[in-house]
């Protein structure tokens, strides 16, 4: 465009290959068969987690938090689950 | 403010980004607003209402944390904090993303209703994104709100249907539905205005749509390279650098919160010569 645009052209951060990226990972993951059904598995997978702490420990179901992080090689799921009072702390 | 906000009780707050049209820049206003809102110490909260064209979270940038969403919550298959994500840039931000499989059935009024009422007793502001048209799921994003921000661009077709999402606002809500409650307080907020257009004459002027819609002026954000640039990389415009649009969007909030902020109607900053000549640095 300019006239000595050529000496300078390696360096911007180029934000558009950051936005094809973004998509590209999510999109893999939305066509996907899983993708689709991954709505209904993971209440459901809730429940069960919540389910078979409780066959031992009183639990209440606002003390497990489900956290999620999508990458493109891998997705890591994170379940933490507060227990009450007397055993004080996180289990992860 | 910032440090006050947080001890007072919440504000309790319901904004509506909505607009008629599509592609004006309901999504991009209410990313910015939020951000901005939060960034002044409210607590602040936006919600995706375009149930099955999930896009918020995109421009939020939080797509890769989506775990629960908004509708899993009204069907109770999810506590509502579990379903919020908590922003990582600022600590005083949450996004509650909506489903992109079910449809927009799945948004009930009473279940709006509960998860609204919930949300009031911790956020000052609550955002919410509506999708374009004027049909249930518009329609749910409005009918609870005590604000509305709608969003206009100076063109024939916006100014059309924000005319009529405002007739909607004053007869299809709760406030209007309900005997002796104050109206809805609606206000637009001009997006892609671009003054060169403007003073050649090939745009209309704020002051031309406002004679039009006859509602108060939020604010004027230029069209600006900033919000593709912002979007590309899942920031809220508001957090991502200076820009005269993440200035106009800054001026919308700090008056959204009742300041009174002059209104500056100037564009981006063109490249001079010399800068064109020799490039430019960013």
């Amino acid at each position: 465009m300019s006239l000595f645009s050529f000496a300078r052209r390696k360096a911007p951060p180029k934000t558009a290959q950051t936005a094809k990226d973004r998509l590209q990972i999510l999109l893999a993951h939305e066509r996907s068969s899983s993708g689709a059904a991954e709505a209904d598995y993971l209440p459901m997978l809730q429940r069960d987690i919540v389910a078979a702490i409780r066959k031992h420990v009183p639990i209440d179901d606002k003390d497990v938090e489900v956290r999620m992080d999508r990458g493109d090689n891998m997705s890591s799921l994170e379940i933490n689950i507060e227990l009450p009072a007397a055993a004080k702390g996180k289990a992860d | 403010m910032t440090t006050e906000a947080k001890t007072n009780p919440p504000l309790g707050r319901v904004i509506v980004i909505t607009s008629g049209k599509g592609g004006v820049g309901k999504t991009t206003s209410s990313a910015a607003i939020s951000a901005g809102l939060a960034k002044q110490g409210f607590r602040t909260v936006v919600i995706d209402f375009d149930v099955g064209l999930r896009n918020l979270d995109m421009t939020m940038g939080c797509e890769r944390r989506v775990v629960f969403d908004f509708i899993n919550v009204i069907q109770g298959d999810a506590k509502l904090k579990q379903a919020l994500i908590k922003d990582k840039r600022v600590e005083t931000l949450s996004i509650l993303p909506t489903s992109q499989t079910r449809d927009k059935d799945a948004l009930t009024k009473d279940g709006v209703e509960k998860v609204l009422n919930e949300l009031k007793t911790e956020f000052d502001y609550i955002i919410c994104d509506s999708p374009a048209g004027i049909e249930h799921g518009a329609q749910m994003a409005m009918y609870f709100a005590d604000e509305a921000v709608v969003v206009t661009n100076p063109e024939v077709s916006s100014v059309r249907d924000s005319d009529r999402v405002l007739g909607l606002l004053s007869s299809q809500t709760k406030r209007a539905e309900t005997d002796g409650a104050e109206a809805i307080k609606a206000q637009v907020l001009i997006t892609r205005y671009d003054p060169d257009r403007v003073n050649t004459g090939e745009m209309m002027t704020v002051d031309d749509v406002l004679e039009i819609l006859a509602v108060p002026l939020l604010g004027v954000v230029p069209e600006s390279k900033a919000i593709l640039k912002a979007s590309n990389v899942g920031t809220p415009v508001t957090l991502d650098g200076p820009s005269a649009a993440s200035q106009a969007y800054e001026d919308a909030v700090a008056r959204l919160t009742g300041k009174q902020v002059e209104m500056r109607m100037d564009g981006e900053r063109r490249p001079g010569f010399l800068q064109r000549l020799f490039g430019r640095a960013s």
